[in-house]
C-alpha cells in the first residue's frame, strides 16, 4: 500500500472552552475524493482547515506527505494545496486573471496569459473572462474562478469547504460533476467538506462522518447507502436515500 | 466691500505657511494614525484606546489645544534643551496632528474592520504572509475609505489652522485676528474666504483621489495626487524664497495699539536699514516667553502685567519701585532688555457712560460698590481671572448683580447698549474719549499701573543699531496720542485708519 498522501495524527482542536475537534486520527490515500461531511458545529472545516495550517491544532499533528504542516512555510504549503470555499472570496479589486494567478505570484511566479486560459477552460469559462472584475461576474461563474485559482499553482491536494453552498441547485450539481472530473483529469487528491450527504455520496470515494468533533464513520457511498457507518452517518444518509426513493416512486407510479 | 479683491493677492505668503502647515500635519497625522490602524485592526483593546484618546482631544477647543502646547514645550525644554521652539510652527503642528488623527484613525479602523471576511481568508488560503495581505489586499481595499477620513482631516486641519496666529505661526489666521482687532472687516472675510478656498481646493483634490482609488482608475489617482504634490511643493518653495536671513521679528498681542506699535516699531527698523516681520494676533500668554526664548525680538508689554503674570506679585509699590524692579528682574532672569517706557499706561480702568454715572451718583470705585449689587459688569475674557479684579474686590468689597465676557472690542459696544453697566477699559483706549465714557476713580490704589514697555529680545539686546533706532520712542508717546491712534483704528466711520496709517500719525504726533 502506497504511503498515505495525508495523515490527520490525534487532531485535537480547542477554541477556549470549546473543543471543536476532539482526537481525530485517520490516513487519506493519494488519489481519493474524500468527503467529510456532518452538521453544522460537528468540526469538519475546523479538520479540514488545520491542513492548509488556517487553524493550528492543539494536540496532534497533520502529515502532508511524510512532512508535519506545522514545520512548513504557509506560503509554501499553501501553494501545494487548492483551497476552494463557500465564500470564494475573489479579490474585488484584482482581474479574474490576477486573481487566479495570485498564488504563483506570491511565489515570484507570473502566470502567462496562455495558462490563464488554460485554466479558464477548465473550469469552463471563456479565456475572455480573465479580464473582467469579480463584481461583473455571477455566483456560479465566481466559484468556478475560485476553483481555478486553487488549481492555477499546480496543487497535490484541492481542499474544499461547502464549495458549491451558495449556489442554485443547477449551477451546484454542474459545479460539482465538473470539479469530479477535474479531480479524476488532474490526478488530484481532493477534500470537500459538506453538510449535504447526497452530494457526499454522489463525488466522493470514501465519505467520513463527523459529529461532536469525533470521526464517528469511514465508509464507502456503497457501504452507506448499504447501511453501514452507524447511527449518526446513516441518518444523514437516510435522507438523500428516502428522497430519492420517493422520487422514484413518483415516477414508478406515473 | 471691494478692498477684499485688492487684500487677496497680498496673502500669498500667508497662505504658503498655510499650506505647508496643513501638510505637514495631515502628513504626520497620517504617519501616526495609519500604522496604528493596522495595529488597532490586529486588537480590539488597542482598536478602542486609540479611538477614545483620539476622540478625547476632539472635545479639546482647537484655540485651547493650541494654546496648550506652549507651556507643554516649555517645560520640555528642560529636557530638550532651550532649543526646542515652544512657539510657531512645532507647537502649531502637534496640535493640529492630533487634532487630525481622529478621523483618519476612525476611518482605517471602521474600513479594516467592515474588510469582506471571506477575501481576507481567501488571502491567507492563497498563502499570502501578513504584509502581503496587508499590502495587496487590506490596504486597497480600505483606501477609499482612508481616503473619506483624510478629507475630513483636512478640511479640519485647514480651518483650525487659523488659529495657529496665536501661537506665533504665520496663518490664513492673521488677515482674520488683525480685521477682528481693528474691525476691518474686509482682512477679516479675505482671510476667511482664502482659507475656504483652500479647504474646498484640498476637499475636491482629494475627493478625486478618492474615487480615483474607489473606481481604480489610475489616472484619477495618480492625477490627484501629483495636484496635490505640486501644490505643497509650490507652497514650499514660496516659503523657501524668502531670504534666510533672520528678520527681525516684532510680536502684537490682540488688540489695536499692539498693531499699531508695531507697526510703528518696523517702520522706524525698516528706516534705519533692517528687514522686520511681524506677528501679530499672538496670546497675551504667549509674547512674554516668546520674547525671553528670542522666538520673537521685540515687543510692547506693560508694567502690571508683568509684575502680576511674571513676577507673581500681589502687592503694588507704587509706580517708580515697580518698573524698576521688572527691568532689573527681565535683565537678571530672561536676558530680556527692557528699553524704557513709551511714555503711557494702559491701565485697567473701571468705566461707565455719563449719563449712567450720573444717574447713579457714581464717581470713584467707591461709590460703585454701594450700587454694584444692581450692576452688570463687563470685561474682557482675561479681565475676571486677573488678580487685578480680585484686588479691587478685595479693596472696595464689590460685588456685582452679574459679570460678563465680551471681545476687548465689543466691549464698548456692550456698554453703550446697556448690556452692560460698566466695563473694565483700558486707560489708552480711543473709546473712553470718542464714547466720553467716565472713568472711575480709584481712591484704595487696587488697580496697578500699566506703563507700556519696549521689551528687547536676548537676541537683539546687544544690537546698537536696533536700540539707536528704537530710542527715540522713550517717553515720546503721550495718553492722549496713544488713544487718538487707537480711536483712528478702532472706529467704523470714514475716518478709519490701519494700523499702519494710525502708526505713521502717531509718530508725526510724537515729532518723531
Amino acid at each position: 500500500m502506497p504511503p498515505p498522501l495525508l495523515r490527520f495524527d490525534g487532531v485535537i482542536c480547542r477554541f477556549g472552552p470549546v473543543t471543536a475537534v476532539g482526537g481525530v486520527t485517520c490516513d487519506l490515500a493519494a488519489g481519493s475524493f474524500v468527503a467529510l461531511v456532518g452538521a453544522s458545529g460537528s468540526g469538519k472545516s475546523t479538520l479540514l482547515k488545520t491542513v492548509n495550517t488556517l487553524v493550528r491544532p492543539s494536540e496532534g499533528r497533520v502529515l502532508f506527505g511524510a512532512e508535519d504542516v506545522s514545520t512548513l512555510k504557509p506560503a509554501r504549503l499553501r501553494r501545494r494545496v487548492g483551497y476552494v470555499f463557500q465564500g470564494v472570496g475573489l479579490f474585488p479589486h484584482f482581474s479574474v486573471a490576477e486573481n487566479i494567478a495570485i498564488g504563483p505570484r506570491l511565489a515570484g511566479e507570473k502566470l502567462p496569459p496562455a495558462r490563464i486560459a488554460e485554466l479558464l477552460q477548465l473550469v469552463e469559462l471563456d479565456p475572455a473572462f480573465a479580464r473582467r472584475m469579480p463584481d461583473e461576474l455571477s455566483g456560479g461563474q465566481r466559484q468556478r474562478v475560485g476553483v481555478a485559482r486553487a488549481l492555477a499553482g499546480g496543487p497535490e491536494l484541492l481542499i474544499m469547504d461547502e464549495p458549491f453552498g451558495a449556489l442554485d441547485p443547477v449551477t451546484r450539481d454542474a459545479l460539482g460533476r465538473k470539479v469530479r472530473e477535474l479531480h479524476e483529469r488532474l490526478g488530484l487528491t481532493t477534500v470537500m467538506v459538506t453538510h449535504d450527504m447526497a452530494e457526499a455520496l454522489l463525488l466522493a470515494d470514501r465519505v467520513l462522518v463527523m459529529d461532536k468533533g469525533a470521526l464517528v464513520a469511514d465508509e464507502t457511498p456503497h457501504a452507506l447507502l448499504a447501511g453501514a457507518g452507524g447511527a449518526v452517518a446513516q441518518r444523514l444518509a437516510s435522507v438523500p436515500r428516502e428522497q430519492a426513493e420517493r422520487l422514484a416512486a413518483m415516477e414508478d407510479h406515473a | 466691500m471691494g478692498e477684499i479683491w485688492d487684500i487677496l493677492p497680498s496673502l500669498g505668503e500667508k497662505l504658503a505657511a498655510h499650506v505647508v502647515l496643513s501638510a505637514s500635519a495631515i502628513g504626520l497625522a497620517m504617519l501616526i494614525a495609519l500604522p496604528m490602524a493596522v495595529w488597532a485592526s490586529r486588537s480590539a483593546i488597542v482598536a478602542r484606546l486609540a479611538l477614545s484618546l483620539a476622540s478625547l482631544v476632539q472635545t479639546i477647543p482647537a484655540l485651547a489645544l493650541l494654546a496648550l502646547f506652549f507651556p507643554l514645550l516649555l517645560s520640555l525644554r528642560a529636557v530638550f534643551g532651550e532649543g526646542l521652539p515652544a512657539f510657531g510652527f512645532l507647537p502649531a503642528l502637534m496640535a493640529l496632528t492630533l487634532y487630525a488623527l481622529l478621523p483618519i484613525l476612525r476611518n482605517a479602523v471602521t474600513a479594516q474592520a467592515n474588510l469582506d471576511e471571506g477575501v481576507l481568508e481567501a488571502a491567507d488560503g492563497v498563502g499570502m504572509t501578513k504584509w502581503q495581505k496587508l499590502v495587496l489586499v487590506e490596504a486597497p481595499l480600505s483606501a477609499p475609505f482612508i481616503m473619506a477620513g483624510i478629507r475630513t482631516a483636512s478640511v479640519w486641519t485647514i480651518g483650525a489652522a487659523t488659529l495657529s496666529t496665536t501661537i506665533g505661526q504665520p496663518s490664513l489666521g492673521d488677515p482674520i485676528f488683525a480685521g477682528l482687532q481693528t474691525q476691518n472687516w474686509a482682512l477679516v472675510l479675505a482671510g476667511c474666504l482664502a482659507s475656504a478656498g483652500l479647504a474646498l481646493a484640498a476637499d475636491n483634490l482629494l475627493w478625486v483621489i478618492e474615487v480615483g482609488l474607489a473606481r481604480r482608475s489610475r489616472a484619477m489617482t495618480f492625477g490627484g495626487i501629483a495636484v496635490v504634490a505640486a501644490g505643497i511643493l509650490a507652497a514650499l518653495w514660496a516659503q523657501g524664497s524668502g531670504s534666510d536671513e533672520r528678520r527681525i521679528v516684532i510680536a502684537a498681542k490682540q488688540f489695536s495699539e499692539q498693531y499699531i506699535l508695531a507697526q510703528l516699531i518696523g517702520s522706524r527698523l525698516e528706516a534705519a536699514g533692517y528687514a522686520v516681520e511681524y506677528r501679530d494676533g499672538l496670546g497675551s500668554a504667549v509674547v512674554h516667553s516668546a520674547v525671553a526664548a528670542s522666538s520673537v525680538d521685540i515687543s510692547v508689554d506693560y508694567t502690571g502685567t508683568i509684575w502680576t503674570n511674571y513676577l507673581n506679585r500681589k502687592d503694588n509699590p507704587g509706580r517708580e519701585a515697580m518698573y524698576e524692579t521688572i527691568v532689573d528682574w527681565e535683565a537678571r532672569e530672561n536676558k530680556v532688555k527692557v528699553l524704557g517706557r513709551l511714555g503711557f499706561e494702559n491701565a485697567y480702568a473701571f468705566a461707565m457712560r455719563q449719563d449712567r454715572a450720573r444717574e447713579l451718583g457714581v464717581t470713584s470705585l467707591a461709590d460703585l460698590a454701594v450700587v454694584a449689587s444692581q450692576l452688570t459688569v463687563g470685561g474682557d475674557p482675561e479681565f475676571f481671572e486677573r488678580p487685578e479684579w480680585a484686588a479691587v474686590q478685595a479693596a472696595y468689597g464689590l460685588r456685582f448683580a452679574k459679570s460678563r465676557n465680551f471681545a476687548p472690542t465689543f466691549m464698548y459696544n456692550a456698554l453703550a447698549s446697556g448690556e452692560a453697566d460698566v466695563i473694565s477699559a483700558y486707560t489708552s483706549d480711543g473709546r473712553i474719549a470718542a464714547d466720553k465714557l467716565v472713568v472711575l476713580d480709584d481712591p484704595e490704589g487696587a488697580l496697578p499701573s500699566y506703563d507700556a514697555l519696549l521689551m528687547l529680545s536676548p537676541r537683539i539686546a546687544g544690537d546698537k543699531g536696533v536700540v539707536a533706532a528704537l530710542q527715540p520712542l522713550i517717553g515720546a508717546i503721550t495718553v492722549e496720542a496713544m488713544r487718538e491712534a487707537n480711536f483712528a483704528v478702532d472706529r467704523e466711520d470714514a475716518g478709519k485708519l490701519t494700523p499702519k496709517a494710525a502708526a505713521e500719525g502717531l509718530a508725526k504726533q510724537a515729532g518723531l
